[in-house]
């Protein structure tokens, strides 16, 4: 009897528990949008940005060039360290576990950190002021370790099978890698690169001290820009539009999920390939 | 004529005596079984004949293997070698692409480019491997939607493609039912016309079913080695005829 009680008891509180995250979610998500979707108006989508329209377009471009061009410098990185990690290093290699405490290590770093590091080094040392060009390459030190991380995982659960199936064939580790290996690994890179961009669209602290905050569609990677999540940061640090924020808030919450979707459906196709 | 000639053979993982003292000549167009307990060492020797031991870390290999005069573990191409003893593993192993992706590997692999020679290959491949009839028709659907048995004939195929003169094959048969493990024990009686076959077994049956000669492995060491059907009638040492009556293994 007492142990039906107790069962009933943690049913409860599981219950509970997924009602409460899923309620707070569900709140967080319709505050934004009750908030926000009265104040999209066809001005907050014009080509230039002024105290007028609080234009978003030229925000919501940067942060797509911002993310390509941090995908571009940090996925091929990655992805090939993750490379060496699984296939190449020797078991018991101490250049193997330096890596690896060195990326735990750099994904523990609060992006504040990577923010300053970039606005000295980047900014100041490599005199390429605040850009885009600065921002993304702190953006892509600071997706590096979760790309090597996602990538290993996925190239380790590769069957070995497969290795010995290409090897027995005569094929080389070039050959094996990049043609058996990698391919089949795929669904788990695109899963890293996924939340890497998850991380993108929503970092603020390491773009403010390297990108700035100009509020422009950027025609060249050295001159500053402000993606989304900076653009909203401005907007209620100034104050004067909080509607335009919430707005914002709308669309980059949008861009999220599409993304998200998007993504989704193309590590699955690639998966089902496989 | 003899395939491998292997001198001997000693293999030691770490500190562990794998194979011992091996001393075997294989002859071409015959289907040579190895049997014995599990542990024994026939898959280890198996894989020493394509050097895919090579892979392991803390693998020390002693003594010498021939192929047709050609010292395997001299100043020779890994990858060629293993174009030459071509390898069919237990579990069947197809790669996770289209049906004719998997034939075209290793022809691709070794420089085969154009589409006609590849399209004739892949035919000849999968009819090798007696699967053509069931397969002709999607060539281009993934290869893991097969059965179990029909992707071991695939992995069979895949290895016919690169034209080898021996072909490895360990317990292919070992992971699949008992009427795909029939078609495999008859596509292996037509391709020791073209090839010459060593093939590691579990299963006594097999060996006696298949097989022209026998090794019989305990603890890293042949014990015997022979005509199969000699050695299954009359066996020349007790713990062959411990292990053939089932006293054990």
């Amino acid at each position: 009897m007492k142990k039906k009680a107790f069962e009933h008891f943690m049913a409860f509180i599981t219950w509970t528990a997924a009602i409460i995250t899923v309620c707070t979610l569900l709140f967080l998500v319709g505050f934004i949008l009750v908030k926000g979707i009265p104040h999209i108006k066809p001005s907050l989508f014009s080509l230039t940005y002024n105290s007028e329209n609080v234009s978003l377009m030229p925000a919501l471009i940067s942060t797509v060039l911002m993310t390509l061009l941090s995908l571009v410098i940090a996925v091929p990185l990655g992805v090939f360290a993750a490379i060496y990690l699984t296939e190449y290093a020797r078991r018991g290699n101490k250049a193997v576990g330096i890596i690896r405490i060195t990326t735990e290590t750099l994904a523990g770093i609060p992006s504040i950190v990577y923010g300053l590091f970039g606005l000295l080094f980047f900014v100041t040392v490599l005199g390429w002021g605040f850009s885009m060009l600065a921002g993304a390459f702190t953006l892509s030190i600071m997706i590096l370790p979760l790309i090597i991380r996602s990538s290993e995982e996925a190239l380790k659960a590769v069957s070995d099978a497969y290795r010995e199936g290409a090897f027995g064939l005569g094929a080389g580790k070039l050959r094996t890698v990049f043609r058996i290996v990698l391919p089949s690994a795929m669904p788990g890179v695109l899963a890293g690169v996924i939340l890497a961009i998850g991380r993108i669209t929503g970092e603020t602290a390491a773009l403010i001290y390297t990108a700035g905050t100009v509020a422009q569609i950027p025609t060249n990677p050295l001159h500053s820009a402000r993606t989304l999540s900076v653009h909203m940061y401005t907007l209620s640090r100034e104050g004067l539009h909080m509607d335009a924020a919430y707005a914002t808030a709308v669309v980059l919450l949008t861009i999220v999920v599409l993304i998200n979707t998007i993504s989704a459906r193309i590590a699955k196709r690639v998966g089902s390939k496989a | 004529m003899i395939c491998f000639d292997i001198k001997n053979l000693n293999l030691h993982y770490g500190n562990f005596h794998a194979l011992k003292n091996i001393n075997m000549e294989i002859e071409v167009g015959k289907i040579t079984a190895l049997i014995g307990p599990s542990g024994c060492g026939k898959s280890t020797l198996l894989r020493t004949l394509n050097r895919m031991n090579d892979l392991i870390e803390g693998c020390k290999i002693t003594g010498d293997i021939k192929l047709f005069g050609e010292d395997i573990y001299g100043n020779i191409d890994i990858n060629a070698l293993r174009k030459r003893a071509g390898m069919v593993f237990q579990k069947p192993n197809p790669f996770p692409m289209s049906i004719y992706d998997n034939v075209a590997f290793g022809p691709r692999t070794h420089g085969t480019k154009s589409r006609y020679e590849l399209d004739k290959i892949v035919e000849e491949s999968l009819r090798g491997a007696a699967i053509w009839d069931e397969v002709k028709d999607r060539l281009k659907k993934p290869a893991l939607g097969l059965s179990g048995g029909q992707q071991q004939r695939l992995c069979i195929a895949r290895a016919l493609a690169v034209s080898p003169e021996v072909l490895l094959m360990d317990e292919p048969s070992s992971a699949l039912d008992p009427i795909s493990t029939g078609k495999i024990e008859e596509l292996l009686l037509i391709l020791r016309e073209k090839y010459s076959v060593i093939i590691v077994t579990h299963n006594m049956q097999q060996a006696t079913r298949i097989s022209d000669k026998t090794a019989f492995f305990l603890l890293g060491e042949v014990i015997e080695y022979g005509d199969t059907e000699a050695m299954f009638v009359m066996p020349q040492d007790k713990r062959t005829e411990d292990y053939i009556t089932g006293r054990f293994g």
